[in-house]
């Protein structure tokens, strides 16, 4: 067993996991945050995105023990179900859901992907690698593409995030 | 996953000590070393985490290229302002590979050794001369959609996965190493990975504990057309079914640099100079982009579920050195 | 109530809350935006140990002996169940008993075959992949339906045959005979199946993630041998089903034993791997299409056969010819299923089974038979719409099909097509459109809720109905607001707990029709209550934002309870209509797609759904569920498949890395239109079934614009570019 220290949504905890143990099953099994899914366990589907440290990644593929000290964001930390977030409305309002589960995975992805096109990152889709990215659908489609949805709202998924970048 | 002694190094030398001789992993990024480890496909004692080492900048070297420091994230490669400018092949890449998830935590280091895709390889009831040496190679006879047409070996045809390491042998770039003995040495990539021949379990030139700690790429070509050209089965988030690399330069109506490299058809990142120097000096033209195809495919072999990828390797070859031509020059 | 008659009154259009059919957000929307729905994983059960169930490596044979002690002995292992109650798969939608059951005999490669439990998942896990097995293999492994040593079956109750389809043949005019394939695919629901048993005493609390509870709960009785009244089934929120929960599953019984022995609550959830290898896979499918044409190009003859595969002692077989039987005219016509019995993965429902494949290889069928005719392929549709139904002697229930494909030709361009595939290019890029009929069939099964009109005007709904992102909790809420006269916030509907009353499930496109129906009958016992308090005609009693208003006079509702709570159980039941008329669900799609002249990827640019699905109970979920449907198509068309190894038969890519669901960029934004329309017999809220028709013929209109852009004929799903190369210049 290791003890570290994760600063999760502002709060600090400290808590003692097996090396094994991933972030995203430290978040969900030990701080009971469930709100950050497993869809695959290997970093295919994207359910279990969140930030660490302002950045987007899979928290199934990074071990707990790895975060000593770093910040983390997870969806309970961007709005809780009466404290809705700008990303998390747009998601209500444009259904860019349907099961709920890839859900969170997907607000935080958005999140942080605006953040990314804010910071002038290319994208594969990007025509020119120099310049303003645009946030187009096919951008956002792109960076949206770590994170499957089974139901299939892609359409409003893009919709949404459109609403949110635009105000933004 | 079999447990493991976690060990967190601070500086370099302290990782390569602590990882010598013993059945040890480095950590980085860990997206392809803890997908594999879940499914105990590898299962090593000790896992060094190298996070905490220096070796996060991208610095401009004396003979005006770069050095990209082995944890570099492949997102923040791909949106180096030096990197979009100068190295256009490999922030498309880069851009081309996994997610923007997934980008932002494997490194530059993790994803020259990421292992191969081969459906086999990740399943522990199959067969894999790769995973458990003289088991036997169970793609060849069975689903290699996926797998290699050109430097594979009877005893395995897995593909290398890579979109970075694709893009950097075009940019002929060398690999970086710490040795355990403290001192470092660069190793061309082109000569980093090794072919599978008997060995297939043995992939890249490290010794054990021998640590990657940056990739070099040298000055910029000049005036250079560069492309990355993916084909894939999805539009996004998938592995190459094929892809070229290309960074070309003409001058006076004829090709005056040509670094081509190839991917997802070969156990490595895939290059072959006689393709290169039929192409140097020679004034474009479709006959010559097919005969240099005929020629990287002499002697490519498919194994049923792969066939397509000669003729569709040989397609996108002709297609991105036309699109090399238009580009021009100064010609 | 049995439906029986055709429900022509259509009392919701009476109502005037003004809620029903309208685009309103889903009512627990919140929660899942903000991570707290609870799925089955994440119930706060205390003191839980963790199982992982471990695999058959081998694909046919016995098992000899497991070596327990080994596992036993590591760090917080608590136990290695190989139990004979385990399941050899998950059981098959509406089953209602235990599927086959045993962990000895194996019978493909991935079956259950123990469960290992551990203080923690990480130990479960390791324990699992350690545990050591000997085993006698059997080397006559079958997986190729097609093979010439297959065993086959021909189910007689699936054979149909009318008239002389040979003949036929011979005498048209036009004809196309060709074969077409799909592979098997996977549900992939986002969530991975999972369960949480918690015993107390005797009685057994299983927190799952589950499509139909009332079967689910007697199929896990069964299974463990108990009563059903011993067990109850919670599910309030599940992460995607598309048929891959509609059965109880290993995990559950795997945790309710385990449970029972160790004395403690135990989860288990499948992993990625499992849930491909473990659960369903849609069966592959061979179909042999003969279609005989006149000189018009109406059809004088239909012959529709297929094989498909399962699992020995499956009765499920892919009913591949369901809506070809109706379709479409001619006289003459034979459809006909045959089983292959293979050592794969059990095959069973996945989205739309039967349609989803049949409707697609017939509408590619049909696009041959359009350009073997020279007859637009819309055209030659409209052409062979039937009467009545071509096979009994019954009329359509309500079917806008005609509507739906000339309204989606106009709003998608269709005359924009050319006839002569690859005439249009864009730079590297050749463009082609294609269209498909979307067909259905629709069902109504028996569901019972129960609604409560309490003292201060609140409502409150109760059915064990689940809503696995189709939208249950909305329209629920939406069909008591609207019959009751209060707004949605004054309205909690409950579901998933087999403690509720027993609702249909969610199934076969059936889920909101059959519950919502039983809860629009509740609500009409509670107005007529409302009438005897008011001495009123129900026809004469209007109730919106809780006012009663009966001849111009205003009644608040609360003072009309006068601290009563009111309350009703309605309960559906299909009845006659579901013999006396064809009841399906009809629509269009058209697609435009870009193949790379040089590499031969596909990309779809456009793609438009027109739907005729009886009454829409709200426009915005019932888009979405159109979306998906039409995506799961798209999925089918382009990348979709199982890939077994062709010695042991396990699916080889067993992951979402390598089995392609659609991402985001491969979806284009899509357009949906769903006609007005009411069917009285299908339920008296004149709904049908909307959850499965947009993948119906999805693929096919994708599959038909790939020829239309490039010439390429592919015969084989998916289109990936291998099959489109050999067609490139």
């Amino acid at each position: 067993m290791q003890t570290l220290n994760l600063q999760v949504n502002g709060e600090t905890h400290e808590l003692s996991v097996d090396v094994r143990t991933t972030l995203l099953d430290a978040l969900r099994q030990h701080l009971h945050l469930n709100g950050t899914k497993k869809g695959c366990d290997h970093g295919q589907c994207g359910a279990c995105t969140v930030l660490v440290n302002g950045k987007r990644i899979n928290s199934c593929l990074t071990l707990a023990v790895m975060h000593d000290g770093d910040e983390i964001t997870t969806i309970e930390g961007l709005g809780g179900s009466d404290t809705l977030s700008p990303m998390q409305k747009a998601f209500v309002k444009h259904d860019g859901f349907q099961c709920g589960y890839c859900t969170p995975g997907q607000i935080c992805s958005a999140t942080a992907m605006l953040d990314e096109i804010k910071e002038g990152w290319p994208s594969y889709v990007s025509v020119s690698l120099v310049g303003e990215p645009e946030l187009t659908s096919d951008e956002i489609a792109e960076r949206m593409s770590g994170n499957l949805c089974r139901c299939s709202a892609y359409p409003n998924i893009v919709d949404a995030i459109i609403e949110v970048g635009d105000k933004s | 996953m079999k447990s493991f002694d976690y060990q967190r190094a601070e500086t370099v030398e302290q990782a390569t000590t602590v990882a010598a001789g013993k059945n040890a992993s480095f950590i980085a990024g860990g997206t392809n070393l803890l997908d594999l480890m879940k499914l105990e496909v590898l299962s090593p004692d000790v896992v060094v985490d190298i996070n905490r080492l220096d070796l996060n900048a991208i610095e401009q070297t004396d003979d005006g290229g770069l050095r990209i420091g082995a944890l570099v994230p492949n997102s923040k490669l791909a949106a180096d302002a030096r990197v979009r400018q100068h190295y256009a092949v490999l922030s498309r890449a880069l851009l081309s590979g996994a997610s923007g998830q997934l980008r932002n935590k494997a490194t530059t280091g993790g994803n020259l050794l990421q292992r191969t895709r081969c459906y086999y390889f990740y399943d522990t009831a199959s067969p894999c001369n790769k995973r458990s040496p003289g088991t036997g190679c169970s793609a060849l006879q069975g689903q290699n959609r996926l797998h290699a047409i050109i430097g594979a070996s009877e005893h395995c045809i897995a593909t290398h996965p890579s979109d970075m390491a694709v893009a950097m042998q075009a940019l002929r770039a060398t690999v970086e190493i710490e040795q355990t003995d403290g001192h470092r040495r660069q190793v061309p990539l082109q000569d980093f990975y090794c072919l599978p021949g008997t060995t297939p379990q043995r992939e890249n030139q490290l010794e054990s504990g021998e640590l990657i700690t940056a990739v070099h790429l040298p000055a910029p070509v000049e005036d250079s057309y560069q492309a990355y050209r993916k084909v894939r089965d999805r539009a996004s988030y998938a592995f190459a079914l094929t892809s070229v690399a290309a960074v070309t330069q003409i001058r006076s109506g004829t090709f005056s640099h040509v670094g081509l490299s190839f991917g997802g058809i070969a156990p490595r990142p895939w290059r072959d100079t006689e393709v290169e120097a039929m192409l140097l000096g020679q004034t474009p033209s479709r006959q010559l982009f097919e005969k240099a195809a005929d020629r990287l495919l002499e002697e490519a072999q498919g194994h049923g579920g792969n066939d397509f990828k000669i003729p569709l390797l040989k397609r996108t070859l002709v297609a991105v050195l036309s699109e090399a031509a238009n580009f021009g020059g100064d010609a | 109530m049995s439906m029986d008659e055709p429900d022509t009154r259509r009392r919701l259009d009476d109502m005037a809350q003004g809620l029903i059919g309208k685009p309103l957000d889903r009512t627990e929307g919140h929660l899942k935006v903000s991570g707290t729905a609870t799925y089955a994983h994440e119930w706060a059960v205390a003191d839980q140990a963790y199982g992982v169930l471990v695999r058959a490596p081998f694909a046919k044979g016995k098992i000899l002996s497991i070596d327990k002690a080994a596992v036993l002995a590591m760090d917080g292992v608590l136990a290695v169940i190989d139990d004979d109650r385990l399941l050899r798969n998950p059981a098959q939608g509406t089953a209602n008993e235990a599927p086959v059951q045993g962990a000895k005999d194996v019978v493909y490669l991935g079956q259950p075959i123990a469960l290992v439990v551990a203080e923690s998942f990480e130990g479960a896990r390791h324990g699992a992949q350690s545990l050591s097995i000997e085993y006698d293999a059997d080397e006559s492994v079958a997986i190729d339906p097609e093979a010439s040593d297959a065993q086959t079956e021909k189910p007689d109750e699936k054979q149909f045959s009318q008239g002389d389809v040979d003949q036929a043949m011979q005498e048209a005019a036009f004809t196309v005979d060709q074969v077409y394939r799909t592979p098997g695919h996977n549900s992939a629901a986002m969530e991975p199946h999972c369960a949480i048993a918690q015993w107390e005493e005797n009685q057994l609390t299983l927190y799952g993630s589950y499509q139909m509870l009332k079967y689910n709960r007697n199929e896990l009785a069964d299974s463990l041998g108990i009563d059903a009244e011993q067990v109850r089934i919670i599910s309030r929120y599940v992460g995607g089903g598309f048929g891959s929960k509609l059965g109880i599953a290993p995990e559950a019984v795997a945790a309710a034993i385990a449970a029972k022995e160790l004395q403690r609550a135990v989860c288990v959830t499948l992993s990625r791997q499992q849930v491909f290898e473990a659960v369903m896979r849609r069966s592959e499918t061979r179909q042999h299409f003969q279609l005989a044409a006149d000189k018009d190009g109406v059809l004088t003859g239909l012959s529709h056969v297929s094989l498909v595969s399962n699992l020995p002692d499956e009765t499920f077989a892919e009913p591949v010819g369901q809506a070809t039987h109706f379709i479409y005219g001619g006289e003459n016509r034979r459809i006909g299923l045959e089983v292959a019995r293979l050592n794969k993965t059990c095959a069973g429902s996945v989205r739309a089974p039967g349609e989803a494949v049949g409707v697609t290889a017939l509408e590619n069928a049909m696009d041959e038979l359009a350009e073997a005719a020279g007859i637009d392929p819309l055209e030659l549709r409209l052409l062979n719409i039937p009467e009545k139904d071509p096979e009994q002697d019954v009329s359509f229930s309500s079917r806008k099909f005609r509507q739906a494909l000339k309204q989606g030709a106009e709003a998608f361009g269709w005359e924009k097509r050319q006839p002569v595939p690859g005439q249009v290019r864009e730079g590297e890029w050749l463009i082609g459109m294609g269209m498909a009929s979307a067909a259905r069939v629709n069902v109504l099964m028996q569901s019972e809720a129960k609604v409560t009109l309490s003292a201060d005007g609140s409502v409150i709904v109760e059915t064990d109905m689940t809503d696995i992102g189709t939208g249950s909790y909305t329209i629920l809420t939406q069909i008591a607001g609207e019959m009751l006269g209060v707004p949605m916030n004054r309205v909690e509907t409950r579901l998933g707990d087999t403690d509720l009353p027993s609702a249909s499930g969610s199934g076969g496109s059936w889920g909101a029709s059959s519950s919502g129906s039983s809860v629009f009958l509740a609500c009409e016992d509670l107005r007529e209550q409302l009438c005897r308090k008011l001495d009123c005609q129900s026809a004469d009693l209007t109730l919106k934002d809780g006012q009663a208003i009966v001849r111009n006079r205003s009644h608040d509702l609360v003072e009309l309870l006068g601290g009563e709570s009111l309350q009703a159980v309605g309960i559906i039941e299909p009845g006659e209509t579901s013999e006396n008329v064809r009841q399906a669900t009809f629509g269009a799609h058209f697609a435009e797609v870009a193949v790379n002249a040089t590499t031969g990827e596909t990309r779809v640019q456009r793609m438009l759904g027109v739907f005729s699905a009886g009454r829409i109970l709200n426009e915005k979920t019932a888009r979405s569920q159109c979306y998906g449907g039409m995506i799961f198509g798209i999925g089918m068309a382009l990348t979709e498949e199982l890939l077994h190894d062709p010695r042991d038969g396990h699916i080889v890519n067993r992951d979402l890395g390598e089995y392609h669901v659609p991402v985001n960029l491969d979806v284009p934004q899509l357009d949906v239109i769903l006609l007005d329309e009411r069917d009285d017999h299908a339920s008296p809220i004149q709904a049908k079934g909307i959850g499965e028709l947009g993948i119906c013929g999805a693929a096919a209109a994708v599959v038909n614009a790939i020829y239309n852009a490039s010439g390429a004929r592919v015969r084989e799903y998916p289109a990936t570019l291998d099959k489109i190369l050999p067609y490139l210049d």
